[in-house]
């Protein structure tokens, strides 16, 4: 297994009973830039993050993860990952100080008060953070839910639709900020996103899934030169309708 | 960051998490206090009327209202753990909390803390205000008091880890379950009479209860002012096959709930 891989899926199989929604599932994302996951509806994708986080247990395969055994090492490798998504939601009655407090406890992390300020800061929750989460837009919502992903600085964030019903000025300020996290740590984004300018701006490899498998990986450019189209969005409906390449 | 196995601060923020909600939330200490202070005060009406027609409320006048509040406490303590589980699932907060580090182990741990917490509120209220309503106080029990609360809430923990395993597995649609399941046990547990008076084919079902146990003993203390060694130590080996029981099937049910992604699926 390399250290030149942040995630290692080899042979990954989850059945719910007959069902089989990842099938020999194989792939590897690269340390420190954007991977982005990407397939229609049933691909497949939220199943394979939920396996990565260890929310769910694979039927059968191996996940490797910063070099360790997933399975093995779960609890090991929580601390230095984290993950964000929309359709996850946070108590509502909190605020967002007491959220990311009870988050940043369950991460032991020293000088909390301090990292909730960096971060409310860092992401124009800095007025909102006495206000309870269940009062809060849908922006406001996917920013807290950004900065509880973002508490122990990890080294490998998984991210579902990260800007999904997000407006375009606050879509763009998520995506800035995640750059800027990405090039000042050095961090790992596995992103799955619908939103196909997104991935083209953020992504550095493009993993492809279609009925729990990979059907094509590659850049941006190259996928974009090998089916022969001007952007992710129609290779996204080639490879869903089963096109084969130009 | 080091891995530790058994964090104390993991533990302490998910009852945070719940302390955050009990403090924005006045109706949800209220329901606390409410119930078992309605259950002391008719209870203790029922005594007022009773101590002049029966002997054994002229003897032990306490004996209905302690009854009534210490059972309170095996039931509060099951609803603690029930109740503080569910409010993750309602909030869809499952998901979040397992991908942080926190071990089920943890989780368990947190949910004894919060229904202990919880409890002491509730029945805690009820008690004091008996004291000047009724004149009765129950912490003139002494010491056995102690060991009556702690068996009767470990015996709810069990009760409670087990409904909580079931609500994860099958969903909100077994919530009732959390409110019902206890009552079922209640008639034999001996809480407002002996053991004795159950038909024989039904004792041996109750005296496998660790609250028959406990309410035995209470009515030994109260009546014959002893304290019933015997009976206290068949209550804490139950308690101690029960919350090991109650554990493992929390557990085990959270096993099939990762099994099955039931984590990223709760909700209302």
């Amino acid at each position: 297994m390399s250290q030149a891989f942040v995630i290692e899926v080899d042979g990954l199989y989850k059945y719910f009973d007959q069902f089989c929604a990842v099938d020999n599932l194989r792939f590897q994302a690269k340390r420190g830039v954007t991977t982005a996951l990407l397939g229609g509806n049933g691909a497949g994708k939220t199943t394979t993050i939920a396996m990565l986080l260890g929310l769910l247990t694979p039927s059968q395969g191996q996940i490797r993860i910063l070099g360790e055994d997933m399975l093995q090492h779960r609890y090991r490798l929580l601390h230095r990952m984290n993950f964000s998504s929309p359709y996850v939601d946070l108590p509502q009655r909190l605020t967002i100080r007491e959220n990311l407090t009870v988050y940043g406890h369950l991460y032991r992390l020293p000088r909390l008060k301090l990292r909730i300020e960096e971060l409310a800061g860092a992401l124009r929750l800095d007025t909102l953070l006495d206000k309870r989460y269940g009062q809060l837009s849908a922006g406001q919502k996917t920013r807290v839910s950004l900065a509880k992903s973002l508490l122990n600085e990890p080294e490998l964030l998984l991210m579902d639709e990260p800007t999904a019903s997000l407006d375009p000025d606050t879509a763009d300020s998520i995506r800035s900020y995640l750059e800027q996290y990405q090039r000042d740590t050095g961090a790992s984004i596995l992103l799955a996103s619908h939103n196909m300018a997104e991935v083209e701006r953020m992504a550095t490899d493009v993993i492809m899934m279609r009925k729990g498998q990979v059907v094509d990986t590659g850049t941006p450019a190259g996928l974009l030169a090998k089916y022969g189209r001007n952007n992710l969005e129609e290779v996204f409906i080639d490879i869903a309708r089963h096109k084969e390449p130009a | 960051m080091q891995d530790i196995h058994f964090s104390p601060r993991r533990i302490g923020a998910v009852a945070l998490r719940h302390l955050y909600l009990m403090r924005s939330s006045w109706p949800r200490v209220l329901e606390m206090v409410y119930w078992p202070t309605v259950q002391m005060i008719l209870w203790g009406f029922i005594t007022l009327y009773l101590q002049g027609n029966s002997s054994l409320i002229a003897q032990a006048s306490g004996i209905l209202l302690s009854g009534v509040l210490l059972w309170d406490v095996l039931f509060r303590g099951q609803l603690g753990i029930a109740l503080v589980f569910m409010e993750e699932m309602w909030s869809r907060n499952l998901g979040h909390l397992f991908v942080s580090p926190l071990r089920p182990y943890e989780m368990v741990a947190s949910l004894l803390l919060m229904s202990l917490i919880r409890t002491l509120i509730g029945i805690g209220g009820a008690t004091l205000i008996a004291i000047p309503l009724f004149g009765y106080n129950i912490y003139d029990m002494g010491l056995p008091l102690i060991a009556f609360f702690l068996n009767l809430i470990v015996m709810g923990w069990a009760i409670g880890l087990i409904v909580s395993g079931i609500v994860l597995r099958y969903g909100m649609g077994a919530e009732s379950i959390a409110w019902v399941s206890v009552f079922a046990i209640q008639p034999l547990c001996a809480i407002y009479y002996p053991v004795a008076i159950l038909p024989g084919w039904l004792q041996p079902v109750a005296l496998a209860l660790p609250a028959s146990h406990v309410f035995e003993g209470m009515r030994a203390l109260l009546l014959e002012h002893s304290f019933d060694a015997s009976h206290m130590a068949w209550a804490i080996g139950l308690n101690i096959l029960y919350l090991a029981v109650g554990i493992a099937v929390f557990l085990g049910y959270f096993q099939i709930a990762r099994r099955k992604g039931l984590l990223l699926q709760v909700g209302e």
